[in-house]
């Protein structure tokens, strides 16, 4: 349970900067919270609240709309193995069972050592190169079941920790704001309170 | 006007067409311009079914129920008639073979994650979806699935149970939580089959305004803790009265079954409510039904108050008003009749000392002055307000102004010592000092910026006494500021108590106040003091002074619902009818004058204060000449001020506007000065939830009331050197007395706030009425 810590509040507010309304910055905070914590955490969602001067509730509606915030800690790995048709059609399902087996735990769980999170997941528009896994969001094409296993060991020693970071960094939110886009978001945010 | 020579000139009328030709189900229609589709169908004679839209709210199209076929370029097309305004030409049609097939598919839907467990459900027999199931239902359903599975029902604040499995995810609660009431505390979230409604975890829904929400749910998910399980809708009588919790006199329905008062629903009144109501008045039906009200009189025998019957305690009073100096006290939480009989009975004995208010309130003259509607003022191209918070104390006029200034119609310009629920939606809002008002108001009004924006418009001043620890002078000095500067404001006064302005004008008041009249009674001056469902011990600012009088005043006869500790002091107390108990009128601050209802049996042998006053004037061999309401109301209707009550206006849904005698401002000389640099100057505010009666008394309620702490701006603690949580000894010239501090920097800087009549320490006890401001001296203990 934590807040922003104090150089994330200053990157909060230069974010908020880039929008005519506060408001509008709630989901890019809501990843900065997760990159922060590994997961969105109440005391981050009550501070974006305070943030952008809305309520918790709303905050948290909006939140829980998106499945790829999470609630509860994960692993800092999540795999995302995808089971629907075209994936399906060419071993997404044996490629799950086979992730399932490797790791010792069923899809939804995270392992005991908070490494890995599996999640069967819907399709992620990468058809023409199934069956393929996202691990924290980034792809993996034509997985076999060979080169799961070498992914999961990389991971584990740590081969991978540039190409992969821990669950929640999204390069995204950290696009740089000139002094350009800073004055067009304060200067739109005081037309509308103009008006 | 124009120079030009227009004697000769004959024009022919234009005639502007203003509403817009329609036809409905092949009728034809004129609907007003802007109108929405599915209103004007209902205008038409066609009801088209629908579960999410409310005509108080912003149309979402949401549950699809009220599709409807409207003639298009391509033929029929199939619309959501909610979110479809009507056009010039425009063919619609309800009831086609499609449309019926499209709104039984969409009942079929909403049904399908249904639990049908309306035999246990307290909304069954006034349920939209039940009665909508059966008239637009397609009887049967094809779901043989398992249905979506919740917890029943959770808990969403202390008053609101919600039950997911029922909720068909219509967004009326949800609008209103944001939309009307400005408290979006609860949300849709997660998403698709698992969308439900709910608060932040463990931040429950925490508005004043909470019980509107069950009100308008389409369904059983939100039901109200208060009247859960408590009666069928079918064994409800229930008759149209007006609440006098506050003076905004919000139009309500009242409910009871087997003789017991179970439920009060908001009605939909344009000039007042428009539906709402605050959760004290909707739920404090609960303390009319209190095991501890008074049943039957009682006076002193020296050590205690025993049980006497009414001959006795009538012959008592009598024979107390017959001889000595007397006085009144209250009346404002009666009936206009009520108020009328006793002022007439007064007359009678020469009894000069009256007031309603209990030196809480406003001086009469205000009253006077040009008075604007609730409507006016929500209206208004500028609201001035001088008063206290009114999302505490007059909630639902709160939720005029808020919408007022949402939707842009008015601009806000509010003075206060301490953050109210409508500093948000101002304009502007100035900080001032309890004492300093006048010269901010001034100040402020001399700002070019401001001067352009009364200009824009009229101008509607809200005003009341924003803190009982200063005189209402100032409050009367910074009036007649804006007065002086906007000559055309219109005042709209507002007052806690329920009937003040209709107290007044039944000749309650007189030209002694409640602090005259307490002094008086302290110096041992008053023989008599009759409280007409007064506490000055709790509601009179000053609680020493109140204290002090109470004691050296022989006969305190005592007219009450509720034993008190200015009731305990009596030598008579008489029980009175409750609301909901009596019938009569009300007259809200706008001089409203509406019905209220009696609906269930007076408690016990109680009796509504108009049938005391007869019994006790002719035990005095003085006829009254009433002998029920109705004859208090000619006799009313005789008086200029409540002439307008003629020929049966009040009994109406939105009543009749009385105007009391024009009156000026009185002369005022109230001067503060700035505070020396150590003390902090006192404001003593109230909040929705108290002591009185209506909460203390309510089950549901009574744990709503927080304790009193006091509140200071974290600069001034600092300055202090005290920290936020601890206990402080808080000094003013009147006492000395311990209390937890809590930094706010919704306080003015300068200024320590209190609440008044809280659980937890006395306000009253810190506050000199008759100095022009308090100060207190904070020290660490």
């Amino acid at each position: 349970m934590s807040r922003f810590n104090d150089s994330n509040v200053t990157l909060a507010k230069e974010i908020i900067g880039r929008f005519p309304r506060a408001k509008s910055a709630v989901i890019p905070l809501l990843h900065l919270a997760q990159e922060q914590d590994g997961y969105v955490t109440r005391d981050a969602m009550s501070h974006i609240a305070e943030l952008v001067n809305v309520t918790t509730s709303e905050v948290y509606g909006t939140a829980t709309f998106y499945e790829m915030f999470k609630f509860e800690p994960i692993g800092k790995y999540c795999v995302n193995v995808c089971t629907n048709i075209a994936c399906q059609l060419v071993g997404g399902w044996e490629l799950l069972e086979h992730a399932e087996e490797k790791l010792g735990i069923k899809a939804g769980s995270t392992t005991d050592d908070g490494l890995f999170t599996i999640e069967d997941v819907e399709c992620i528009a990468a058809c023409t190169e199934a069956p393929a896994i996202q691990v924290n969001y980034r792809y993996r094409y034509k997985v076999t079941a060979e080169n799961l296993d070498q992914l999961i060991d990389d991971l584990r020693a740590g081969r991978l920790a540039d190409e992969i970071p821990p669950h929640g960094t999204l390069a995204r939110v950290r696009q740089n704001t000139t002094e350009a886009w800073a004055n067009t978001g304060i200067e739109a945010q005081a037309k509308v309170d103009a008006g | 006007m124009s120079d030009v020579n227009d004697t000769e000139v004959q024009e022919t009328p234009v005639v502007v067409k203003t509403t817009l030709s329609i036809t409905v189900d092949g009728r034809a229609h004129e609907a007003e311009p802007g109108q929405l589709l599915i209103d004007a169908c209902e205008d038409a004679g066609s009801y088209v079914p629908r579960f999410c839209y409310h005509p108080r709210m912003e149309p979402v199209g949401m549950c699809r129920q009220c599709l409807v076929e409207v003639e298009g370029p391509r033929g029929p097309m199939m619309v959501v008639s909610c979110m479809t305004p009507v056009a010039e030409g425009q063919v619609a049609r309800t009831e086609t073979p499609s449309v019926k097939r499209a709104q039984e598919g969409v009942l079929e839907l909403l049904l399908a994650n249904h639990p049908l467990d309306c035999p246990v459900c307290d909304k069954g027999g006034e349920c939209p979806l039940q009665d909508q199931a059966f008239s637009h239902g397609p009887g049967e359903s094809r779901f043989v699935e398992e249905k979506r599975h919740y917890e029943k029902p959770i808990p969403i604040s202390d008053l609101v149970f919600l039950d997911r499995e029922r909720c068909i995810l219509c967004d009326r609660c949800t609008r209103f939580a944001d939309e009307v009431a400005g408290d979006p505390l609860i949300s849709f979230t997660q998403r698709g089959n698992n969308t439900q409604v709910n608060t932040f975890p463990d931040e429950p829904f925490a508005s004043y305004f909470s019980g509107n929400t069950v009100q308008i749910c389409p369904v059983g998910a939100l039901t109200a803790k208060p009247y859960r399980f408590k009666a069928r809708p079918w064994d409800l009588e229930q008759r149209e009265s007006t609440c006098t919790t506050c003076s905004v006199g919000c139009r309500t329905v009242i409910q009871s079954s087997r003789d017991e008062l179970l439920r009060y629903q908001g009605s939909d009144s344009d000039a007042v409510n428009w539906g709402w109501l605050c959760d004290k008045g909707r739920f404090n039906f609960e303390n009319v039904n209190s095991e501890d009200r008074l049943e039957q009189p009682l006076m002193h025998d020296g050590s205690n108050l025993v049980p006497v019957a009414w001959s006795q305690a009538s012959a008592a009073v009598a024979e107390a008003l017959k001889t000595g100096k007397a006085a009144i006290l209250g009346g404002a939480r009666g009936t206009n009749e009520d108020a009328f009989a006793w002022a007439r009975l007064a007359d009678a004995l020469g009894i000069e000392m009256r007031d309603p208010q209990l030196s809480d309130g406003l001086p009469a003259e205000v009253f006077g002055l040009p008075s604007a509607s609730i409507e006016e003022a929500a209206n208004a191209t500028t609201i001035i307000v001088i008063a206290p918070d009114l999302k505490e104390e007059l909630p639902v006029l709160y939720l005029r102004l808020r919408d007022a200034a949402e939707k842009r119609r008015s601009r806000i310009l509010e003075f206060t010592a301490v953050s109210t629920g409508l500093t948000k939606y101002s304009w502007k809002s100035v900080p001032t000092e309890p004492g300093l008002q006048a010269s901010v108001v001034r100040n402020t009004l001399g700002e070019a910026a401001v001067r352009e924006q009364l200009g824009k418009g009229n101008v509607v001043v809200v005003v009341g006494r924003a803190s009982l620890a200063e005189s209402a002078d100032h409050t009367v000095a910074a009036l007649s500021a804006v007065l002086a500067e906007v000559p055309g404001a219109k005042v709209l006064p507002v007052v806690r108590r329920g009937n003040v302005r209709g107290a007044i004008a039944a000749g309650l008041g007189s030209n002694s106040n409640a602090t005259e009249i307490l002094t008086a009674a302290a110096a041992g001056k008053l023989d008599t003091l009759v409280l007409l469902g007064a506490d000055p011990i709790a509601d009179f600012p000053d609680t020493d002074l109140a204290r002090r009088a109470i004691s050296a005043v022989r006969n305190v006869i005592s007219l009450d619902t509720f034993l008190t500790e200015s009731t305990a002091r009596a030598s008579v107390v008489l029980p009175a009818s409750a609301y909901g108990e009596k019938e009569g009128t009300t007259t809200n601050l706008e001089g409203r004058v509406t019905s209220v209802a009696q609906k269930v049996t007076a408690r016990g042998t109680s009796r509504a204060d108009w049938m005391v006053a007869v019994d006790i004037a002719s035990r005095l061999n003085v006829d009254l000449g009433f002998d029920s309401v109705e004859s208090i109301q000619r006799a009313m209707i005789a008086t200029s001020v409540f002439a307008p009550m003629a020929d049966g206006g009040a009994n109406t849904r939105e009543g009749v506007l009385i105007d009391q005698p024009a009156t000026a401002l009185p002369a005022v000389s109230a001067t503060a000065g700035t505070h020396s640099s150590y003390d902090l100057r006192l404001v003593v505010s109230r909040r929705m939830y108290d002591k009185g009666a209506s909460t203390a008394h309510s089950p549901s309620l009574v744990g709503l009331a927080q304790r009193n702490v006091l509140r200071v701006n974290s600069a001034d603690l600092a300055r202090i050197g005290v920290a936020s949580g601890t206990s402080v000894r808080a000094t003013s010239s009147k006492a000395s007395v311990s209390v937890t501090v809590e930094a706010d920097d919704s306080v003015g800087r300068g200024v320590a706030h209190l609440t008044f009549n809280a659980p937890g320490i006395n306000a009253g006890d810190l506050i000199d009425v008759n100095a022009s401001v308090n100060d207190i001296k904070v020290e660490t203990l």
